[in-house]
């Protein structure tokens, strides 16, 4: 009985936040898209009961997901800018993260509240602050002008450039704070260990640092890969117009075509697609915490 | 039978594996290791005893290669190892923590070291067999280090570390997280293959009956300096210093000062109105030269009458008796106040024990049982 109570707060909020909205969200790409408030039909009426409403639903939407190229070719295109910029965090966090566990006790407080204190700020406006540094009066040009590097302005803003950029600075910390608190475990005694068999500085890092850091760089590459798939803003803000990311699609079929019906589609596929890292991502954190016991 | 003793340190034609030269070694203004010069032999099991922070690891360290000595030279061999990094190092290591690599097989653990030498596979395969079988973990070789006991986890960490057959082999406090039955069996493991692969090993400890049972010498070390390298029985037996035989071991320590009654016997002055302890001494004492006599509590009879002839006896009542089960240590308070600690084997049965607490006791020692050292 007290089990019951203990796990029934979790499953409610489950049930309440994610399962009912995601029911609602299911039932709305299965149904047409209408000039109305909700803008699509049918609607659930006594009168006619229960069910002909279930036989107005179809699957007509995610057939037209497959005839228009610009929804593959938009969850292609994230799939691919989500995949290059996780990879571009993880060769800008591993090195930070492995400074900071090598760092003195001191000095870790101070260096884990450098990394956390973006967070201080809203988001959206240091996405904006970007836009400032990198546009082509930006802060970024007109140093690398000042400093005689260039001649031309670069144009970095409304570029996929910009959106790597973006991606990066913003997700950075959920790669850090895994790989760092990987690292901070790790025992000293093995690197030499590894050096007192034969190993150079480089071949220890390789065969022993890496490896047991492992699973902090897995859930810190989930931790950056699953949001950057859905990410709306960055590309938005940063991106051109050819900065193709199936978040950006998702609001466009929302707020611009008021089509939810297929904006409904397009979040269940996408939510579908990010069921399989999500999986490997549990079974990661798992495995970790078989290993820990 | 004759039997060929190993005393290498006392040959003057042998030459040292390792030579401590003046070796001196700062943390900013911390000494951890004085002008400290030692020789270390071929195929010697060496042992570093002192209590924690008196630098016989930062000694073992440098072995190793992790740090290098701030003034004199370290030679292996003859050849200063000081610019050799540790990975070039004929030396291998075995940690206090083991070590192990938690991602890698018991066998990888092993093979290791033998991989990074570019040793060819099946020479590999031949030689972790055989520190298999050597540390008897042939069953173990595919588990992950987690998966196997304290024991067990150690002689892996032997084995990796004899794996690459080292010409020096260093432990640093190899046996500390075992328990004690467990500590015992594996110094005699230790033992056993240190003779059977003929390596020289230095073993770092703070356990005083682990240095004695498995060392040939003892070096006992002292912030940062040593103070006594001997066998382990000398080290026992005749302490240089009140500092070793206070460390090894228990002991009694009575001050005085001498006066010569003959050629090495000596008359020593105690306590007011006592009769003076007699003791022999090889060293040279001067009349009225303070001093401390050492006398081991297994050295010291009891008895309940006054024992005829015997050298020095003194008269006490008894405070506390430790019951060890097969031996007891009583703690005698003589008239004066001080506290002597004599050991008895229990061969009768307790209940039939003549004394027991506030008895009023003798106890007995000859001359030659105590060593006379000088304050």
């Amino acid at each position: 009985m007290r089990r019951f109570f203990l796990i029934a707060p979790p499953f409610a909020w489950l049930l309440l936040l994610f399962l009912v909205p995601f029911v609602i969200v299911v039932k709305i790409s299965l149904s047409d898209a209408a000039l109305a408030i909700p803008p699509y039909v049918p609607k659930f009426s006594w009168a006619e009961g229960i069910g002909t409403y279930f036989g107005q639903l179809d699957f007509e939407n995610f057939t037209f997901l497959t005839e228009d190229d610009l929804y593959w070719k938009a969850y292609l295109s994230s799939l691919k800018i989500a995949t290059v910029s996780t990879i571009l965090t993880l060769l800008v966090g591993y090195p930070m993260a492995y400074g900071m566990a090598r760092a003195s006790s001191e000095w870790r407080p101070t260096l884990m509240m450098l990394v956390i204190l973006p967070f201080w700020t809203s988001f959206l406006i240091r996405v904006y602050a970007w836009m400032g540094i990198l546009s082509n009066e930006g802060f970024l040009n007109q140093f690398l002008l000042w400093a005689g590097i260039i001649d031309t302005p670069l144009i970095i803003l409304n570029t996929n450039t910009a959106v790597y950029i973006g991606i990066v600075y913003t997700y950075l910390p959920f790669m850090i704070l895994p790989i760092f608190s990987a690292l901070e475990r790790l025992d000293g005694s093995l690197i030499e260990a590894a050096e007192d068999l034969g190993c150079s500085r480089l071949t220890a890092f390789w065969l022993v640092t890496i490896p047991l850091s492992k699973t902090g760089i897995i859930a810190g590459c989930f931790l950056v890969f699953i949001p950057t798939l859905g990410e709306f803003v960055i590309p938005s803000l940063l991106g051109g117009s050819n900065s193709l990311m199936i978040g950006k699609v998702l609001w466009e079929e929302f707020f611009s075509n008021r089509d939810w019906p297929v904006a409904s589609a397009v979040a269940v596929i996408l939510l579908l697609i990010l069921i399989i890292p999500i999986v490997l991502f549990q079974r990661n954190q798992q495995k970790q915490q078989e290993a820990e016991q | 039978m004759t039997t060929v003793e190993f005393e290498p340190w006392d040959d003057p034609q042998e030459k040292p594996l390792i030579h401590f030269q003046n070796v001196t070694k700062k943390f900013g203004e911390f000494t951890a290791i004085d002008n400290l010069t030692i020789d270390i032999y071929e195929r010697e099991f060496y042992a570093l005893l002192g209590p924690s922070g008196c630098g016989k690891t930062t000694l073992m360290r440098m072995l190793a290669g992790f740090e290098t000595p701030t003034t004199g030279k370290i030679l292996l061999a003859g050849q200063d190892i000081a610019p050799v990094p540790p990975n070039k190092r004929a030396t291998n290591m075995m940690f206090q923590s083991y070590a192990l690599f938690p991602h890698l097989s018991i066998w990888e653990n092993i093979a290791f070291g033998l991989k990074r030498e570019g040793m060819a596979k099946p020479d590999i395969n031949n030689r972790v067999d055989e520190m298999l079988r050597l540390t008897r973990l042939e069953q173990f070789a595919r588990r992950k280090p987690h998966q196997i006991s304290g024991g067990q986890r150690q002689r892996v960490a032997l084995a990796r570390s004899l794996a690459k057959a080292p010409k020096l082999l260093l432990l640093d406090e190899p046996l500390g997280a075992l328990d004690k039955k467990l500590r015992q069996e594996t110094q005699f493991e230790l033992m056993d293959i240190q003779e059977k692969t003929g390596t020289t090993f230095v073993i770092v400890t703070h356990d005083q009956e682990e240095a004695m049972t498995v060392a040939s010498r003892v070096a006992v070390m002292d912030h940062g300096k040593i103070i006594q390298v001997a066998t382990p029985d000398r080290i026992y037996e005749t302490p240089n210093s009140v500092y070793v035989a206070d460390f090894i071991g228990d002991v009694n320590i009575i001050e005085g000062t001498t006066s010569t009654i003959g050629e090495d016997t000596y008359a020593i002055g105690w306590a007011d109105g006592l009769a003076p302890l007699n003791a022999t001494s090889s060293t040279a004492f001067s009349d009225g030269q303070k001093c401390h006599l050492a006398i081991r509590p297994e050295k010291v009879a009891i008895s309940t009458d006054k024992p005829e002839g015997a050298a020095n006896a003194v008269q006490g009542r008894v405070l506390d008796i430790a019951y060890l089960g097969n031996i007891s240590t009583y703690h005698v308070e003589l008239l004066s106040g001080e506290v002597i600690k004599a050991q008895a084997a229990n061969t009768r049965r307790i209940s039939r024990r003549s004394y027991t607490w506030e008895d009023t006791v003798w106890l007995s020692w000859t001359a030659t049982a105590g060593v006379l050292l000088a304050s």
